[in-house]
Order: structure tokens, then sequence, then C-alpha cells
């Protein structure tokens, strides 16, 4: 398979002409398709056939996850049913969960998106990637799938899980490319290292593309210290596509992002104003050439900046920083998005414990470990073992069911959850620098 | 029928000597103590007098009391009256969902039995019938 060095390597003059045509195009298809923007730009006064500039897009209003909520599940989709291929859902609760559609033209865009991760790796059809980003409506598996085989990769579905078996198949099968979220990486290698096997000299690794949580400086030394491998770091989501929105190159000093399919603004979260070149904060995507679920001016909520200036690596798609945080409160736990507020709607099903609870995230062997404390309520009859026992697994299995994660229930004694000022703090994130 | 007191308590350190501390400051008397216990937490299963109060103290103390009915039985001591009396209440279907024994005096062990609210009645009935005496409030808040 051919690099396509020319669209990477586009002056960037070309590119902005691509994205203004695609701008207008989007604006429009969603103008005249998706009803929530027909009445969204009609009350903003934003005409979409007005759109001259790239600079016109700013008089766009932004677009919210909770739009994307309330249009659940297929509001934002402008395009008939017929061209839709694939649809995908971002974790959430069953009813909020947030979709994005696909047609053929969108699994296109999203293969050559993430196949650049395999060019930004130096990778060839001579490459073993392995791929063990959970497979399913999570957009890890398949967009990981994808660009690996658009890249010519020999590409292994392991999914998540069983890690001797990752470790076999790593061992056996000569994987070049590891493709899974950075703490699973590390757990991999972690024990690797346990079960006796020389990760340096067992494995073949050359590249890892790991994205779906933030990691430290720190971290990514260590795991290409432990596998002997170079960490590239992948940013994506499903609101406006999956992983590949914007990848490392070997350089690792910022993500390039797919400048001809999205169109990236930095914004102050306050004011909704956009910020110049370099300056820190909310990054906003408009997308350039989706069909199936466009979106204009979607606020992504991660903080980042453009970074100003060239990449050493000759490419010329603008490149972001790595993400430093939120500006809400998502956690990501195991790869996973979780909003407190998920967690507050599955408690307020269960009187037996009080309004106390709280969340408390750690991490043990580089893994995110999960425990809710909640305390017990005067009447609830907790003079059974079992009946306490029956409490924490049916919470469990309805967190389980409603955040697809697995969290551990611990019932606690009562005023043993801080209380600051009469609130609880509901999340204690105590995963500190990756330890 | 007498009246249990029940503490849910954490497993950690200084926890049970706390909850005896609170009772003896309350001049709350003990005729037995058992703890039912996992890794996280334990409950903890009291006999004692004026539960009421024990519990109210208790609360007021932060900590998770409550007070529960469990079926009392005075048994002559001698081998085979415990047997006896489960084989008793096996006959009548009754389903027991936790027991243990204390001694108040010599001669006689008391049996507690927690006993589902619907089958309180039958169980009473049974054990009467074996030629065991049920004990109530008045017996054991001595």
């Amino acid at each position: 398979m051919k690099k396509p060095q020319d669209i990477l390597k586009m002056p960037h003059e070309q590119l902005e002409a691509i994205q203004l045509e695609g701008i207008k195009k989007t604006v429009i298809a969603c103008y005249e398709n998706v009803k929530f923007y027909h009445d969204l730009f009609d009350e903003a006064g934003f005409d979409p056939y007005a759109v001259e500039t790239i600079d016109d897009l700013k008089k766009a209003p932004f677009t919210t996850k909770q739009d994307l909520r309330d249009n659940y599940p297929y509001g934002f989709f402008a395009v008939p049913m017929k061209d839709i291929r694939e649809i995908h859902m971002s974790s959430g609760t069953t009813g909020v969960a947030t979709v994005g559609g696909y047609t053929e033209h969108d699994l296109e865009i999203w293969s050559d998106c993430f196949a650049r991760g395999i060019w930004y790796a130096d990778g060839t059809e001579d490459d073993v990637a392995h791929i063990c980003y959970g497979y399913g409506l999570f957009t890890g598996g398949l967009g990981a799938h994808y660009g690996c085989q658009q890249a010519g990769c020999t590409t292994i579905p392991m999914s998540a899980g069983n890690t001797e078996r990752q470790i076999r198949v790593l061992r056996e099968m000569g994987s070049t490319i590891l493709c899974c979220t950075p703490s699973y990486a590390m757990h991999i290698a972690d024990t690797a290292i346990a079960m006796g096997i020389d990760p340096k000299k067992d494995f073949h690794l050359r590249a890892g593309i790991h994205g779906a949580e933030a990691f430290s400086d720190n971290f990514r030394a260590e795991l290409e210290e432990k596998l002997d491998y170079k960490v590239l770091d992948v940013y994506g989501l499903t609101e406006t596509m999956g992983p590949g929105v914007a990848i490392e190159c070997m350089e690792q000093n910022g993500l390039h992002l797919a400048e001809d399919h999205f169109y990236a603004e930095i914004i102050d979260p306050e004011t909704g104003e956009v910020l110049p070149e370099g300056e820190w904060g909310e990054l906003v995507l408009t997308t350039i050439d989706r069909e199936a679920t466009p979106v204009v001016r979607y606020r992504t909520r991660d903080i980042t900046r453009i970074i100003p200036g060239e990449c050493a690596c000759g490419r010329t798609h603008k490149r972001i920083d790595r993400l430093h945080g939120r500006t809400d409160d998502m956690l990501i736990i195991r790869g996973v998005n979780v909003f407190p507020s998920q967690i507050e709607d599955v408690m307020k099903t269960f009187p037996q414990v009080a309004s106390w609870y709280q969340i408390e995230l750690t991490r043990k062997n580089h893994l995110d470990v999960v425990t809710l404390k909640a305390e017990v309520n005067p009447d609830f009859d907790f003079d059974q073992i079992s009946a306490i026992e029956q409490l924490q697994k049916d919470i469990q299995a309805k967190l389980k069911t409603a955040l697809s994660v697995g969290i551990r229930v611990k019932l606690v004694e009562p005023k043993t959850i801080a209380r600051s000022e009469g609130k609880a703090k509901r999340v204690i994130d105590l995963r500190g620098d990756d330890k | 029928m007498i009246m249990q007191l029940t503490v849910f308590l954490e497993n950690s350190e200084g926890r049970l000597a706390a909850l005896c501390r609170t009772l003896a400051d309350a001049g709350v008397n003990m005729d037995a103590l058992t703890i039912a216990e996992t890794s996280d937490y334990g409950v903890v299963r009291i006999i004692c007098d004026n539960v009421f109060h024990a519990v109210d103290v208790l609360e007021d103390a932060g900590f998770r009391a409550t007070k529960t009915k469990v079926l009392a039985v005075e048994l002559p001591d001698r081998p085979g009256a415990l047997a006896e009396l489960l084989e008793a209440l096996d006959t009548t279907k009754v389903n027991i969902e936790y027991g243990y024994c204390f001694q108040s005096n010599g001669d006689v062990a008391i049996d507690v039995l927690k006993i589902k609210p619907e089958d309180r009645d039958r169980a009473e009935a049974a054990i009467e019938r074996a030629g065991f005496k049920t004990l109530h409030y008045d017996d054991i808040a001595s």
C-alpha cells in the first residue's frame, strides 16, 4: 500500500482550502438534513449559506454532548438509514449514550485516519499489528482494526482481556505494533515480566499506539523501557469518529490532527471565545467530510492547545498538545468515560444506602481499581450478612450495566465519608502519577 | 421473643473496642456478643439490657445500630438438648437464619435463633410442643 504522503505534507494553504470547502458542505448538510441544526442555526441567526471563509465558522453555535444525548438515537443522522453501514456508541448509561453513524465513506475516512498512526510509526505491510482495545460498540477496537488493515498490516484482532494469552500471542506471532490503552500495555508488560518473560528479548514490538486515557511522560518512559518500543499517543472520540482524530508521530511532540477531516478550534471554556494559536483551552471540532453524523463546533471538553510552528517530521498537519484534563467532571476509568451523574442516577434507586457515597479511584498493577463506598441507612435490615451481600451485588450489577465498568461496592459505617460544607466529595482520585 | 442489638461495623482497627466502650459508658450490660465478619465489615450481635437505650446511644455516637427480634430458648445443660430443639423446628420446615448459644447460669443454656417474622409463631409453637421454654424480654433484662 502506498503511503499518502502527499496529503500529510500538503502545504497548509491547500489544506485550508480543503477545510473551507468541507466546512461549507458540512454546515449546509447539517442545516438541511438534521432538524436539531436547522433549529439551532435559525435560533442563533447563523446562515449556513453565507460561509465564505473559515473564520465565518466562528459565527456558528456550539454543539454539546447533551445535545447529542437529547437527540438519541438517530437525531443527528444526516443521511438515510440505507446509507449507514455501522454504528458505534460512546460509553454511557443505556438511555444517554451518544451515537455515531458511519457510511461507507465515513469508514474509509476512519480507516485512513487511524492508518496514519501506523505510518507515523514508520509501519508498513511487513508489520504485525496486535489490537487489544475492546472490540464492539467502543470505537477503540474496530477503529484500530480498520486503520491497521488500511495500512496493510497483518492485523490480529485480540480484543481486551485474557492477558496471558495476549502475552503468548505477542511472543509467538511476533507482533510489532501494539494498539491498546496505555494502562493495559503496562499491565501486559508487568504480567509478562512476572511470568519470567523478557519483553525486550521475547517480544518484537517496535511501536505502541496507545490512547483512550491520559498518561504522563514518566509513564511513557517506563513503558518504552519495559517493552523496548516507541509509544505514540492517539486521540479521538465517538462524537466525531473515534480514535485517529489526532496521532503522534515519532517526534513525540504533539499529536498531528487529521486536518483534512477535522477542523479544530481552541476556545475559552468560560466565554466560548476562540483563543489564539498556542493558548490552552477547550478543543472544539467540526467534521469536514463526515456524512452520517457530521458535527459543527462540537465541544469536546478536553483541554489542549494547538502547538505553534512546524513539526520536525515535515508533516504540515497541525499538532494538538497532549491532553491536560477536562472542563467537566468526566472520569476515564479503564478507558471508559464515566460521569459522576451516571453513578448518582444508579445510587438514587437504592434507598438502603444513604445519599452519602464516594468513588475511590486507585491503581493496582497499573490498572484502575474503582471502589464505591456507601453508608448504610438505619432502616436497612443489615442484621443478615446475606442481605448485605445481596445489596452489594445488586448495586454492583446495576453500576456495571449503567457504566460498562466493574466497580467494587463497599458498605461503610455512617459518617465515615468526609463531608465538606454538608456535601460529600463524590470522587477521590488516588491514581496519582501512574502508581 | 427477645430484642437483640445489631451493629454494623467496618472491619477496621479499634471499632469493636469503641463500640464496647460506648456501651460501657452508657451503663449497658452485655450477656452475649457474637460477630459475623467478612473482609470488609462485621455484623455484631449483642444480647444486653436496655436495648432501646443502647441503640440511641450508639446512633448518637455515629454507629449504625438497630434492634432485631430474635427467638431465645432455654435449654437444659445436657448432651442432645440443642439437637432435639433443632429437630423439632425441622419438622415444621422453619428455616433458621442464624443462631448462637450463651449461658446465663450453670444449669441452663440460652439459645438465640433468628427466624423469619412469618415463621415465628409456628416456630414458637413447635418449641413449646417439644417441651422447651421460650424467653421474653423480661426474662433476659436482668
